[in-house]
């Protein structure tokens, strides 16, 4: 077993071809059904399912206080669906396309070539992440389109949290995808942490309707976190300051994690 | 070890002076925790040649050659390529070496020509992807997916991703476990046409036929030493203790003490002629076969004896020592055993 860490390729030589490797990657992501539903398309079919499959979703929520006054629950699950997006890439498709191809040799392989298998694990995260941003954009477009849902009053702080959000739940797939020896069981870890991550994101009682205990310990939860800055943004709640910082310290963290930790070969 | 190993001693360097070895090993050791995978390996790999590394499972082959690559790093001991060293500074060797692992798929979606491609632009220097695409006979895949191809397909595939950086040296791992005789053959004929073109080859197998048919020179390890070196047919002659032939006998041989009192014969085995294998053989039902093995003047001293008897041998056949029997005896079990 080796490890190595996660420093970038230096010499120009771990770099030629990774315009090429990106590229493939890309194919790869796209001629792969399980990916084009979970990242692209699962935040959204969510958001459609909810919003007509479950009764009095797309109805004004009386009891609220402002600034949501006049919702519907529907509306609340917008900035959610972000959240969503970023969880389901980092914790499904990254910790298992990683161990994966440890599995299979793939990083092997490219570790006899000129391309350093960082490379990989680069073009990958890069790959993904288009997938979780096309994803949580298409979730964004049908909440505006078919429910007529508001977009957010910080855009600005919307991306940043999204961005901080994508960071958090990708470094635990790497750190995931560098630890479980194969691709299969990083799917499995990766769903045992999706679905509690989901909860504190509030998929079941969003925003205000979450009690407030469960809010209190979610606000420490990466995702948890997350959603609450992300509802900041979305009703102008004003600076979430304590989730930007766990968001951050959650990734730092996870990420320094998987530097030291990230296995290369079985 | 019946036989004395030529073990960690520089080759002969019997072949011109001018011809540099492209790699050599000296004194490597390389370890995991406690368990010790390579002891102490030394060997050179001359221009254009197929080296063999023969050894069971386990006996430190793949090691070798992965510190070799780089991949490893040494315990102890020295390893250059082309006067590169991998082990201090493996990137400007990844540029001039070529290596196939054994278990090292590529995405199951991937497609030949795309793999083929993607690796070549890793390369300053790559070979034309459509050019090894037709070496190898993968004109028809060409736009298959490698989870789509037959597994002497993958085999091919894998080597024409060891080849497209142009390398000058090829290690080969295992190339031909789990290919169907065909697909061997096939690969072998590859393999010379590779070596033909001017790469030098370290061949990595447990199969002795694979290593009779192509590798120039052979080095045996076993339990991470080099136990033997030499040309196949050195090492065949190295792990026979004599010189074995069958003789058959159109008059029944009275005595068969005749032949065991002489003084180079060491032993006599009686066969039943119908049990024989080759047609000459199978004509003389009624006669005897013996299997006679001995010193090295055992053949003519049998003959001359047969004749003072007044018998003429129907037919003699020596009986070639193979690679297999020094093989055996060197590591004291059949080659496609594995211990693990």
């Amino acid at each position: 077993m080796t490890t190595a860490t996660l420093t970038p390729p230096r010499s120009r030589t771990g770099t030629r071809g990774l315009s090429a490797l990106i590229g493939a990657e890309a194919k790869l992501f796209l001629r792969d059904p399980g990916n084009l539903f979970f990242v692209v398309f699962f935040p959204t079919v969510l958001l459609i399912g909810m919003g007509y499959a479950i009764p009095g979703m797309r109805e004004p929520i009386t009891d609220l206080p402002e600034p949501w006054l006049g919702l519907r629950a529907i509306d609340l699950f917008a900035p959610l669906m972000l959240c969503v997006a970023a969880a389901t890439g980092g914790l499904t498709t990254v910790a298992a396309y990683l161990a994966g191809y440890r599995e299979t040799g793939v990083l092997r392989r490219m570790a006899t070539t000129p391309m350093r298998p960082q490379g990989v694990l680069f073009a990958q995260i890069l790959v993904q992440f288009a997938g979780v941003a096309v994803g949580g954009a298409l979730a964004l477009l049908i909440a505006s389109v078919v429910f007529g849902t508001p977009m957010p009053q910080n855009s600005l702080l919307a991306l940043v949290v999204f961005l901080l959000a994508v960071a958090a739940m990708f470094s635990i797939g790497v750190l995931i995808g560098g630890l479980a020896p194969k691709g299969s069981t990083a799917s499995g870890i990766g769903m045992l942490i999706y679905f509690p991550m989901l909860f504190v994101a509030g998929l079941w009682t969003p925003g205000p309707l979450m009690p407030d205990a469960v809010e209190k310990v979610a606000t420490y939860t990466p995702l948890g976190a997350a959603s609450q800055a992300m509802n900041d943004a979305w009703f102008g709640l004003g600076m979430p300051w304590l989730q930007l910082v766990v968001m951050a310290v959650w990734a730092v963290v996870m990420f320094v994690l998987a530097a030291r930790t990230f296995t290369w070969e079985t | 070890m019946s036989t004395t190993p030529t073990a960690s001693m520089p080759s002969v360097t019997d072949s011109s002076p001018a011809t540099e070895p492209v790699v050599r090993v000296s004194g490597l050791r390389k370890t995991y925790g406690d368990k010790v995978a390579v002891q102490d390996v030394s060997f050179e790999v001359r221009p254009g040649e197929i080296l063999g590394v023969l050894g069971q499972n386990g006996a430190g082959k793949t090691t070798t050659v992965e510190a070799v690559a780089g991949l490893r790093t040494a315990a102890a001991g020295t390893v250059s390529v082309l006067g590169l060293d991998p082990q201090r500074d493996p990137a400007p060797v990844r540029e001039v070496l070529g290596v196939q692992l054994q278990e090292s798929r590529l995405p199951g979606k991937l497609r030949v020509e795309e793999a083929l491609r993607l690796y070549a632009s890793f390369y300053a220097d790559p070979r034309d992807p459509d050019e090894l695409i037709t070496l190898l006979g993968l004109q028809e895949k060409r736009h298959t997916a490698y989870d789509k191809l037959s597994g002497g397909q993958k085999q091919r595939l894998s080597i024409a991703l060891a080849l497209v950086g142009n390398p000058r040296v090829a290690i080969l791992d295992e190339l031909t476990t789990g290919l169907d005789p065909q697909a061997r053959r096939e690969t072998w004929d590859l393999i010379e046409a590779v070596r033909d073109s001017g790469v030098t080859i370290l061949l990595v197998t447990h199969f002795m036929d694979e290593a009779e048919r192509l590798c120039d020179r052979v080095i045996i390890i076993d339990q991470g030493r080099i136990v033997a070196e030499g040309t196949p047919a050195e090492l065949a002659r190295q792990g026979r203790t004599g010189v074995t032939f069958q003789v058959s006998l159109g008059d029944a041989l009275e005595d068969v003490e005749v032949l065991r009192r002489l003084p180079s014969v060491t032993s006599v085995t009686s066969t039943d002629a119908t049990t024989t294998i080759t047609p000459a053989q199978r004509r003389t039902d009624s006669g005897t076969l013996l299997e006679i093995t001995g010193g090295p003047t055992v053949l003519p001293d049998v003959i001359i004896a047969l004749h003072s008897q007044g018998i003429v041998p129907d037919e003699v056949q020596t009986i070639s020592p193979s690679l297999e029997d020094a093989f055996v005896a060197l590591v004291g079990h059949p080659s496609e055993e594995d211990p693990t």
